[in-house]
């Protein structure tokens, strides 16, 4: 066979799970055979897999292989690139059914997906603009160029597309508003702080396609008026930001961006500032503050950016997601993209699936897919065949939906009835070993330590919850405890001054409305069904499981189990410093969580 | 500018458009509480204190933040908007040291007001406190975080009033709290003790050392007067008590200032320095002596007598005095000029 | 004063402090102004956060210059020549506000003529501030809608100090910049008082309201009021009675609320006059370096201990009121000088502070409409010459007092002293933040004692470490007049060359070192340039 191109994701996934070894050593290989020059070796975006990393495909005919480390190079090389065999086991390998398969799209992960904004992720090399142009990259731009600013403000409208960043507001609208505010100065931001944990499709789509962010944001910025741009990405994702810069330059090269775009008199230019990581910087006005080099802590809203934003000037401020869809409107039009989606939610979403999940990695389905799709269907179900418990939605802003809610079909408005939110589009999956109180305490620590402090119900209000939730966790819950979070989480939810603040509560107030007697029974039973809160459980050894073969009593740290040989063993519960070291040596499940 | 039209609990308002809720309802006199407004500042929206229910609206919106519209239907104190304002301040006392009984601020405390006004005694929520070293460090004022409620407002007013910005807010969530860069001490910071922050805090949190268990604030005296320092001229009060000065009050409406410095704010103690000269003087064999005020008066004039009867009146001069009244200035070179010299100046050029 | 007199025909504050925040662009010059007049400091720089330009210059790197958008760091000295070097680049590049030039001043051609030699070039030459700097200054400064021109003694205390003024009004003028809000030329009054002082009369040529003691008509005036014959005869300053004190011309001095024994230029030389007295009487509140030297000593109260009005630097006429009673057996300066009067054959009858006021009003026409009941809390600006007339915030407005503006070409003048090989530094004076004057005050303050204890001169750290000094170490600074010991402070605040003191610090007198030449107008002495040789102690 002739030139082959081979594709290595390297998202930041796959690269830290080995990638750039893994091509280090194909090189290498190809080199030793002194066929290198045959061989067209690409680094992608992220494939969404990220379960499977490190990733790789071979075009034209689209083998997909995963896990693959360096060792496997050779192997691949001289079985499959020069004899055509397929390396099975190189394969993926359905955690179900077992088959195998090279064709990705056979795969359950990719076969539901609909990846409209993601079309680009894993297929393009994100450093090189030729190849975003040879996908129809920029063609938008030429278009929206021609257009009127009031006819591309119409179509986005037109289209239906919401903010991809959490709250669903009406892009169309957003840029209106920033169109109609007089101003001799206006900016576009794009929003690339993506704080909620577990989520990370606006890095995937930097570090995949950051063209396509660019292009949305000269689109809106030619839209309303504005001539330069800031996108506000965080620190932590140097992969991204590096991609950026290189897109940015080339674009400039290519005159997509600076002065004279295009020969049209448009000027845009952009401008990258990294974020320190603070979770409240997502917010809209913090991160406008946090541009401006003050302290990122939100602003009072109204005057809404799009009146007053950074600076003070008329401002409009997008999620990368949202951007990332704006070529496609332009490209596609407006009625292709709103023949996507439900009713009042338009296109796709990506969300990122991750907990106890077979398949974690990114998706982009259509809105109004059921929640038993994307987890059951594209992540594989859960993991060690356990029990789905809940899913928490939003991140830490969002809410857990129970099992009841499974057949949910997922969009903004749906998602707002049932007690959580759209949010960035985190899901983290939960199984029957989760305790959600504790998982209300984790969602809770969080929110606290990352109030930005400046309203007096979000700092101090989430810390009163916080403690109560540590109590409860730690069996020290009282009868008032349940009433007293309950009005407490209302009235955060009723006074706080952003948006962080009126959804820190939806943890503790979505585990109280779908798992209150986990709640009950924490208080007033003392008990934590599902095991993990620590204080309410005790270990016990099954006696009639127990055949003394003394495993545990030699990893006890505390010397407190006891027995003779061959007899069954038992636990002094007092002296038990529950670690579960003898639960996890026992080969006969005899030890036991009461 | 353009009016709209709104009612507060039932009352028909006519607000300039652009007016917060807030100014409104003080047009009508409806007070709503505030920690962290100040009328000269940014408006942040952050204690929460003033959240009202306004007809329509999801949540309860800050006052002090949200521009009057057309047609609004606001309630500043109903069942929803008193629970949200207990709530509040019960978080904060959940937080607060509860020593009222000693706090410097008891009489001019807004946490007190407030309490007072909404039966809030203590708090229903029980939890860690902060634990902040008290600071005395710097000449001028305490510094008691552990009183603070992180209104913001000494921030605002150091950045945005005074420009120096010396004191910023520091960590997130709990641990929030208003100090210098990298937590320095404040006299190794920016700071020029202009005292803006101490006057503007509406707890115990900054209060002056001067005066510091001398007199409550409504057992004081404020006399209004001028600033006896820099040509500025600004006007402030002073807090008396048994005819002793024991504060510094700046005169919030001065059309200068508002704010003082640090001479003006806390440099008045002079006034009662032991130094100070309490009797006449006269010089005898090189040494003063204690005189009475005829005694000194007599020799005075009957040497400036005797100079003028010798040499002339214009053997006779004054040094008259930037730092003295304009009635003293007046007197002084009346005084020189019915003498007969126009030998009489002051320091205009130092 | 007496240069803005000249061509303005009044010598004060032209607009309010309020305004400055009206400014589009402020010029600060020689006015280290966040730390000397700490209010009108937050509002510059309030200001500038809202969008004005901001001018600085100054031969230190005060903290306004982290707020400037051109700091011209000028050699002490040279403001004459920088501020012709503007008004040069305002004409050459046509930025003249000719309306205003040809309807409301005159002298322009003369002004143009002189202005001639002064290129920007040549003016670098001479202050050391680059050319380029110079031409932005100009075009920011006369560009603006309003401009507002804020100085203090830094443009003053030199023997070019009126010609300084002068050329501050030459510019102020040019531009238009004089009679509408946010602009003006805005001399900031060092003291609580000095305003008052001044408007009170405590000059040597002029009665109050700036009357002369030369004009016939208002000497009648006053004669009529006071039942007295006046001399016609203008008086000696400050300075010129030192030397008539040391010359036996002068024989007795009564001193009120001043200390010259630390406030004068080359103090050892004031010493020696004041000391040849036959007769000094010093009225103050503490045993001041002066007051240790009289024969008598009268204790004064506090301004918390009496009643009456101060004048600030725009102008307002302020009320003072008791809060305490006098301490000790101190008494109101004026009751004091009112039993001084009446024990030399007067018939003074004051009962309180306000019945001098109401005199005062009488006599003095800018004052005439002022009443203690009008000042409340907010003051009155003069002129004010009715009751019912509500003050003058903004001077000059369609008019100026004396008719038309006048135009002065100056030529520049280098200070008295230039630096040598003997003393090859620049000595410059001034306050600090946390001291006022002379210190009695403060210093006796335990806050502002405590966090500014002593003097620290500041020094370059190039110099400082060709002398071989470290901060904190002690210097010996000597003059051709006296010598003093200071620590020392190195900072980039000042360039190379020049080395700053305060006068706070008797024990540190830096009036030892100072130079009594004067600017022959204004009789002020040039405090802010002397040269010096430093040693290390």
């Amino acid at each position: 066979m002739s030139h082959r191109r081979i594709l290595f994701c390297a998202g930041t996934g796959c690269i830290s799970s080995g990638a750039l070894k893994t091509r280090d050593a194909l090189v290498s290989e190809l080199e030793k055979r002194g066929i290198r020059d045959q061989y067209e070796v690409v680094l992608s975006g992220c494939h969404g897999f990220c379960e499977q990393g490190p990733l790789l495909i071979v075009h034209p005919e689209d083998t997909f292989y995963c896990g693959v480390q360096p060792e496997d190079m050779a192997e691949l090389i001289d079985e499959y690139l020069l004899n055509g065999r397929v390396v099975e086991r190189l394969l993926y390998k359905d955690p179900v059914t077992g088959e195998r398969t090279s064709d990705h799209m056979k795969i359950g992960f990719y076969a539901k997906q609909k990846r409209l904004v993601l079309h680009n992720c894993g297929v393009i090399d994100p450093e090189n603009i030729n190849e975003y142009i040879g996908t129809k990259g920029y063609e938008a731009l030429k278009a929206a160029l021609k257009m009127e600013r009031t006819a591309i403000i119409d179509e986005v409208k037109r289209s239906g597309l919401r903010g991809r960043g959490g709250a669903g507001f009406p892009t169309g609208m957003k840029w209106e508003f920033t169109f109609k505010t007089p101003g001799d100065k206006k900016y576009i931001v794009c929003n690339a702080d993506e704080g909620d944990p577990g989520a990370f499709m606006d890095r995937s789509v930097l570090e995949g396609d950051p063209h396509a962010v660019l292009e949305g944001m000269i689109i809106a910025g030619y839209a309303i008026g504005a001539d330069e741009g800031y996108v506000y990405v965080r620190a932590e994702y140097p992969l991204a930001v590096k991609r950026l810069r290189i897109a940015i330059t080339q674009a400039e090269e290519f005159g997509f961006l600076g002065s004279n775009i295009m020969g049209t008199g448009f000027n845009f230019k952009i401008n990258i500032k990294e974020g320190a990581g603070a979770f409240v910087c997502g917010e809209e006005t913090a991160l406008l503050a946090s541009i401006e080099g003050e302290r990122g802590m939100p602003r009072p809203r109204p005057p809404f950016p799009a009146i007053s934003g950074l600076w003070g000037k008329p401002t409009c401020l997008n999620n990368v997601e949202t951007f990332a869809n704006i070529p496609l409107i332009i490209r596609e039009g407006a009625d292709s993209f709103a023949s996507v989606g439900t009713e009042r939610s338009k296109g796709t979403k990506i969300f990122a699936l991750t907990g106890k999940i077979n398949n974690t990695g990114l998706a982009e389905v259509p809105m109004g897919m059921t929640m038993r799709e994307i987890i059951f269907d594209i992540g594989g179900g859960i993991r060690d065949g356990k029990q789905f418990k809940a899913v928490q939605i939003g991140g830490p802003s969002g809410g857990c939906l129970p099992a009841e809610l499974l057949d949910l079909p997922i969009d903004y408005d749906s998602l707002t009835q049932a007690g959580a939110m759209m949010g960035s589009g985190g899901l983290v999956v939960m199984d029957e070993n989760t305790c959600m109180v504790d998982l209300a305490r984790y969602f809770l620590t969080f929110t606290q330590n990352e109030s930005c402090g400046k309203c007096t119900p979000c700092r101090e209000g989430t810390k009163r919850m916080l403690e109560a939730l540590e109590r409860i966790t730690e069996g020290k819950g009282e009868s008032g405890d349940i009433p007293m979070l309950e009005e407490l989480a209302n009235s955060i939810k009723d006074s706080s001054l952003c948006g962080l603040g009126q959804t820190a509560p939806n943890p503790i107030l979505s585990t109280l409305r779908y798992f209150r007697h986990e709640y009950e029974e924490h208080i007033l039973e003392g008990k934590c069904s599902a095991g993990v809160c620590r204080n309410l459980v005790t270990y016990h050894i099954d006696a009639e499981k127990c055949t003394g073969c003394r495993a545990c009593t030699r990893v006890c740290p505390v010397e407190a189990i006891t027995g003779d040989k061959k007899q069954p063993h038992e636990i002094n519960i007092q002296v038990c410093i529950k670690c579960g070291a003898c639960m996890e040596k026992c080969k006969f499940d005899a030890v036991i969580l009461k | 500018m353009s009016q709209v039209n709104l009612t507060i609990n039932g009352i028909p308002v006519q607000a300039k458009a652009g007016m917060t809720i807030l100014e409104a309802a003080k047009t009508v006199g409806i007070d709503i509480p505030t920690f962290c407004h100040d009328p000269e500042l940014a408006k942040v929206g952050a204690c929460r204190i003033c959240v009202v229910e306004v007809a329509g609206a999801r949540n309860l919106p800050a006052a002090c933040t949200v521009p009057v519209a057309e047609g609004m239907v606001i309630q500043t104190e109903t069942e929803r908007v008193r629970a949200a304002r207990k709530t509040i301040l019960n978080l904060i006392w959940a937080n607060h040291p509860q020593d009222c009984l000693v706090c410097e601020k008891t009489g001019s405390c807004k946490l007190q007001d407030y309490s007072y006004r909404y039966g809030v005694s203590g708090s229903i929520y029980k939890g860690q406190k902060k634990e902040i070293p008290f600071d005395d460090t710097n000449p001028f004022f305490f510094r008691d975080l552990n009183k603070c409620i992180l209104c913001g407002k000494c921030v605002r007013k150091c950045h945005d009033i005074n420009g120096v910005g010396a004191v910023d807010f520091m960590w997130r969530g709990f641990k929030t709290m208003v100090t210098t860069p990298f937590d320095v001490p404040i006299e190794e910071s920016s700071c020029v003790f202009c005292g803006m922050c101490v006057d503007v805090c509406p707890v115990g949190a900054l209060t002056p050392k001067q005066g510091l268990g001398q007199g409550r604030s409504f057992e004081v005296d404020k006399v209004f007067t001028t600033c006896p320092y820099c040509g500025c001229g600004c006007t402030l009060y002073l807090n008396v008590k048994n005819d002793k000065i024991v504060g510094v009050t700046p005169n919030f409406e001065g059309p200068i200032n508002g704010h003082l410095c640090v001479k003006g704010r806390f440099g008045w103690d002079f006034v009662d320095s032991p130094d100070r000269l309490k009797t006449p003087l006269i010089k005898k064999g090189g040494q003063f002596v204690e005189a009475g005020w005829d005694e000194a008066l007599d020799l005075v004039a009957e040497k400036f007598k005797e100079v003028r009867a010798q040499y002339g009146a214009d053997a006779l001069g004054g040094f008259s005095s930037a730092r003295c009244t304009n009635e003293d200035n007046y007197l002084f070179q009346k005084l020189l000029r019915v003498l007969g010299t126009n030998n009489v100046d002051h320091c205009a050029r130092l | 004063m007496a240069s803005l007199a000249t061509a303005f025909g009044s010598g004060a504050m032209t607009n309010t402090i309020g305004e400055i925040e009206e400014a589009d662009t402020i010029f600060v010059m020689g006015s280290n102004t966040t730390e000397n007049h700490p209010v009108i400091g937050y509002r510059i720089k309030r200001a500038v956060r809202k969008g004005a330009k901001l001018i600085v210059a100054d031969p230190r790197a005060i903290e306004l210059c982290e707020y400037a958008d051109v700091f011209l760091q000028l050699r002490p000295g040279t403001n004459e020549a920088l501020l012709n070097g503007l008004a040069h680049v305002v004409i050459r590049d046509g930025l003249t506000d000719e309306e205003f030039i040809k309807e409301r001043t005159e002298g322009y051609e003369e002004l143009k003529a002189a202005l001639e030699k002064y290129t920007p070039e040549y003016v670098s030459e001479i202050t050391g501030v680059p050319a380029a700097d110079i031409e932005k200054a100009a075009h920011l400064y006369a560009k603006a809608k309003a401009a507002s021109f804020l100085y203090t003694m830094g443009v003053t205390q030199h023997t070019s100090g009126t010609n300084n003024v002068f050329t501050i009004a030459n510019l102020a003028m040019l531009t238009g910049n004089l009679g509408k809000r946010g602009a003006g030329v805005n001399p900031l009054r060092g003291q609580n008082n000095v305003q008052g002082a001044c408007d009170m009369g405590a000059l040597p040529v002029v009665f109050t309201g700036y009357q002369p003691v030369t004009n016939d008509e208002a000497r009648a005036k006053f004669e009529k009021a006071w039942g007295v014959p006046l001399s016609g005869k203008p008086g000696l300053t400050a300075t010129e009675m030192v030397n008539a004190a040391g010359k036996k011309q002068l024989r007795a001095l009564y001193i009120m609320g001043e200390n010259p024994m630390v406030s004068d230029a080359d103090i050892n030389h004031a010493f020696h006059c004041l000391d040849s007295l036959d007769f000094l009487v010093v009225q103050d509140i503490f045993m001041t370096e002066t007051a240790k030297i009289a024969d008598v000593v009268l204790p004064a109260v506090t301004f918390a201990e009496k009643e009456g009005t101060f004048v600030n630097t725009e102008r307002r006429v302020q009320k003072v009121n008791q809060a305490v009673k006098p301490r000790g057996q101190a008494r109101a300066d004026w009751e004091i000088i009112r039993d001084i009067a009446n024990r030399l054959g007067f018939d003074w009858k004051y009962k309180k502070a306000e019945d001098v006021f109401n005199e005062i009003r009488q006599l003095t026409p800018s004052y005439a409409g002022i009443t203690y009941g009008r000042l409340g809390v907010t003051g009155v600006h003069w002129p004010c010459p009715t009751e019912d007339h509500p003050g003058t915030p903004i001077l000059h407005v369609g008019k100026f007092s004396r008719g038309l503006g006048k135009f002065t070409p100056i030529e520049y003048t280098p200070p008295a002293e230039e630096p040598d090989e003997e003393y090859p530094f620049t000595l410059t004076t001034g306050r600090i933040l946390y001291h006022y004057h002379t210190g009695t005050m403060t210093r006796r303050s335990k806050g502002l004692g405590e966090i500014h204890k002593e003097e620290y001169m500041e020094i370059n750290p190039a110099d400082a470490e060709a002398l071989g000094v470290a901060e904190c170490d002690m210097v010996k600074v000597t003059s051709r007049r006296g010598e003093v010991k200071t620590k020392v402070k190195i900072t980039d605040r000042v360039p190379k060359g020049v080395v700053f003191m305060t006068f706070h610090f008797s024990e540190t007198a830096v009036n030892l070192l100072t130079n009594t030449a004067c600017c022959p107008t204004a009789k002020i002495p040039e405090l802010k340039v002397c040269t010096v040789r430093l040693e290390k102690a």
